[in-house]
């Protein structure tokens, strides 16, 4: 028997909130970072806490794909186009990131160095699978940020629309803290 | 010992068959028995070695003539290795060496000249970062003959400095040039 859901559960809304939070933040610090002269006293530290956060974000985000599948979302609201451009431009969300995921491993463990999460633990790496690996995996992560930054806004303005225009439950279900 | 030195290594250079004329040698890339390394200075405090992986090159050598030799060597400039991901990366960016816009970097001797102490002096033209300038190499004859796969070689090192101002390379902190030393063996044609 499955009820009607009209609300995230607020695991879901800490998960989303939380994870927007962090993707924005990882943007800015990454555009920020890679400007950063050698002399700077961030230079060492704000790639390492970028990467840390990052797999921090990559571990959440696993969760939260678990989460997503073991509970009941409320339906999405509109007409069928819009359903099916929410779900669409949900599910592209998430492989970008995934993708995004790999790339910046793929960047830090070209030479086979670990990538230190905090100083909690190494996260191992497995080296080179093709030439220039940094380089490339560099520029396609970069691209894939700029992407999602862009695909996260044109998600976040539909959802002001639904709330502001049309007047229904889309910005509510997703923002009620109880 | 030393004083022997010369007079050895003449009667061996005359030894040297005719045939041996102004032979042409592609530089041994495929086997990796030529390198080109680089050193720059970390901080003041040290020095960051690393080298660039592909290259390909060809020169001539006439012992009996040294001021006919020439050397031209390609370098793939996104092939440098300094042993750390990350810093290939930034090195290779637009910070530095601008790998993607300048992906070869070029030298070619224009005179080579014997120098007294038996090494020899090779002038040239190195392009790097889109940047074209006279260089010279302070280069040692290593040795050449036979090798045990039927094919003849001949081996030489080199040294200089590079200023990165020269080549429009920005300079940081106290790293303001690069020492090359560069190891060549090549196979006779
Ligand atoms: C597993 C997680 C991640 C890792 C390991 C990672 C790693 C990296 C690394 C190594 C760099 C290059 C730094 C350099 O060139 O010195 C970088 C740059 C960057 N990252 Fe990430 N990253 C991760 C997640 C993310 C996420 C989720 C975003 C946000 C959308 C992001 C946005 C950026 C941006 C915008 C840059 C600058 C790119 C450029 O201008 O070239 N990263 N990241
Ligand atoms: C980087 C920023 C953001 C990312 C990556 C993101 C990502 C996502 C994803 C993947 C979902 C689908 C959740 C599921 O799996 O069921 C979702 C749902 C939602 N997001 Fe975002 N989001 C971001 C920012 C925002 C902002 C700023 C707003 C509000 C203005 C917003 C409003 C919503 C709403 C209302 C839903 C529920 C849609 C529905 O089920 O009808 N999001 N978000």
């Amino acid at each position: 028997m499955s009820k009607v859901v009209k609300q995230y559960n607020s695991s879901a809304k800490f998960l989303h909130w939380t994870s927007a939070l962090l993707i924005v933040a990882l943007f800015l610090l990454g555009l920020w970072m890679v400007d950063l002269t050698y002399y700077n006293q961030w230079y060492k530290i704000a790639p390492y806490w970028h990467k840390s956060i990052g797999l921090c974000l990559l571990a959440l985000t696993l969760f939260r794909l678990i989460w997503k599948i073991i509970t009941t979302a409320p339906p999405i609201e509109g007409k069928k186009w819009e359903i099916q451009s929410a779900k669409l431009a949900h599910a592209a969300i998430y492989l970008i990131l995934f993708c995004i995921f790999i790339s910046g491993y793929m960047i830090s463990t070209a030479d086979g160095r670990p990538i230190e999460l905090f100083n909690w633990f190494l996260v191992p790496g497995f080296g080179s699978f093709f030439d220039n690996q940094e380089d490339i995996a560099g520029v396609i992560h970069f691209y894939l940020a700029v992407t999602l930054i862009t695909l996260s806004t044109v998600h976040a303005l539909a959802a002001l629309k639904h709330h502001f225009i049309n007047k229904d439950n889309t910005l509510n279900k997703m923002l009620r803290f109880k | 010992m030393k004083k022997l030195l010369l007079p050895a290594t003449l009667v061996a250079a005359m030894l040297i068959p005719t045939f041996a004329n102004a032979a042409d040698y592609i530089i041994d890339t495929k086997g990796a028995h030529a390198s080109i390394n680089f050193k720059v200075s970390h901080l003041g405090y040290s020095f960051i070695q690393g080298r660039f992986n592909t290259f390909d090159g060809k020169f001539s050598f006439d012992p009996k003539n040294i001021s006919a030799s020439k050397v031209t060597v390609n370098v793939d400039t996104s092939s440098l290795d300094s042993n750390h991901a990350e810093r290939d990366k930034h090195i290779k960016s637009g910070d530095f060496i601008n790998a993607s816009k300048f992906s070869t970097a070029k030298f070619v001797s224009t005179t080579a000249s014997p120098k007294a102490d038996g090494g020899l002096t090779i002038s040239g033209d190195l392009t790097l970062h889109g940047v074209t300038k006279a260089i010279t190499i302070d280069a040692h004859f290593i040795g050449e003959g036979k090798d045990p796969w039927g094919g003849y070689r001949a081996g030489f090192q080199g040294t200089t400095r590079l200023q990165l101002a020269d080549f429009a390379i920005p300079v940081m902190g106290s790293s303001s040039y690069v020492d090359m030393e560069l190891h060549v063996e090549g196979v006779r044609l």
